[in-house]
């Protein structure tokens, strides 16, 4: 182990801590409570978006008739959402395949980013002044439930939208019947309220998890760091995949039950 | 001598229950995953051709099925590795004499 229990707390407080920016008092660090903006999540974010989403822009706009390499692997991914909306529409829809396009590509990436080695970027930044830093936009609870934020938000508007006045018998008249309808109401509301909940902690759990237990190993003598770690980083590519696939899929499951009825 | 053995129980709990945390979801997890791979290669047996369909959807229920090992996995790991403020309240308030 390290020297003391003291240095290797610290190291794990260290690296599970973000770069805060406190907005009541307009600088970096913490205690800002509710007001805080972790500028470590939203600068990765943002980047992995605009180079991705860059990237295939740039794609689009230099089709060819014989696709190139980057031409075909976007094409396969593109073919192989359109497919799965698809199964679930019944019939093509260019929202939300776009939409779960985007939030599987950038889920993707961001949980991707677990796999570079723990302290590469933290030593990287630190040459810079930013003394804390944490990679992974996925391991902050911020930011997976603001992209199931923005789900249940399209959820509810097109539950709205579809259904119109519709949607006030179903809510009153499933699964009971029309004159259980407190049970009802009741029943859907916790329906609705748990999917963006599940939607981000199933997300945030599975990374969290992932991270510490790379923290917990970079903890071990250096000797004794390659086969554990090794055993977890490939165990962690298929989990990263699995949770990005489920994020989209369910995604569309819950667009495709707005859009339908029961 | 007080202040000990109050910290030693508090500490205690909270590992136990950390542990608990942890331990409890995976055998539900396992019960459930066995379950769900047994009804997959039934029905596999039954209609081979319909392999490749039942095996993603195998894979969306094994996400979901995840969903609450990790969840409480993380809060387990998060109360683990953060400051205990049950721990802290207890130390302030025997620290303070009130005459008791």
């Amino acid at each position: 182990m390290s020297d003391s229990a003291l240095t290797t707390e610290k190291y794990i407080e260290h690296h599970l801590s973000h770069l805060s920016f406190n907005l009541q008092t307009m600088s970096f660090g913490e205690g800002g409570g509710f007001w805080t903006l972790h500028v470590d999540t939203l600068l990765t974010s943002i980047v992995l978006g605009i180079i991705l989403f860059g990237g295939l822009r740039l794609i689009a706009t230099r089709m060819q008739a014989v696709p190139g390499f980057m031409q075909s692997i976007a094409e396969l991914l593109i073919e192989f959402v359109g497919n799965t909306v698809y199964e679930i529409f019944h019939k093509k829809n260019k929202f939300v395949s776009s939409l779960a396009l985007t939030i599987f590509l950038w889920v993707f990436a961001m949980n991707a980013l677990d796999l570079l080695p723990l302290d590469l970027f933290p030593r990287l930044l630190e040459l810079f002044g930013m003394h804390k830093f944490k990679l992974v936009p996925t391991t902050d609870p911020n930011a997976t439930f603001g992209i199931s934020m923005s789900v249940f938000f399209l959820i509810i508007f097109f539950n709205i939208k579809v259904k119109r006045g519709h949607l006030f018998k179903e809510l009153l008249s499933f699964p009971f019947g029309i004159y259980a309808f407190p049970v009802n109401i009741i029943f859907r509301v916790i329906e609705e309220c748990v999917k963006p909940l599940t939607l981000s902690l199933r997300l945030f759990g599975n990374m969290f998890a992932g991270e510490l237990i790379f923290i917990l190993i970079a903890i071990m003598p250096w000797w004794v760091q390659w086969p554990p770690g090794a055993i977890w980083a490939i165990f962690h590519i298929f989990v990263i995949t699995l949770q990005a696939f489920l994020f989209m899929m369910l995604t569309i499951i819950y667009l495709g039950m707005a859009h339908e009825n029961h | 001598m007080e202040i000990a053995s109050v910290v030693g129980q508090i500490q205690s709990y909270t590992i136990l229950a950390v542990a608990l945390l942890i331990a409890l979801p995976a055998i539900g997890a396992a019960l459930g995953f066995g379950m769900l791979g047994g009804k997959f290669l039934e029905g596999v047996a039954r209609q081979p051709e319909l392999a490749p369909m039942l095996m993603m959807r195998m894979f969306i229920m094994a996400g979901l099925l995840d969903a609450f090992v990790a969840i409480s996995v993380a809060i387990g790991l998060m109360i683990y590795f953060s400051e205990n403020k049950v721990l802290v309240a207890a130390i302030n308030i025997l620290r303070t004499p009130t005459g008791v």
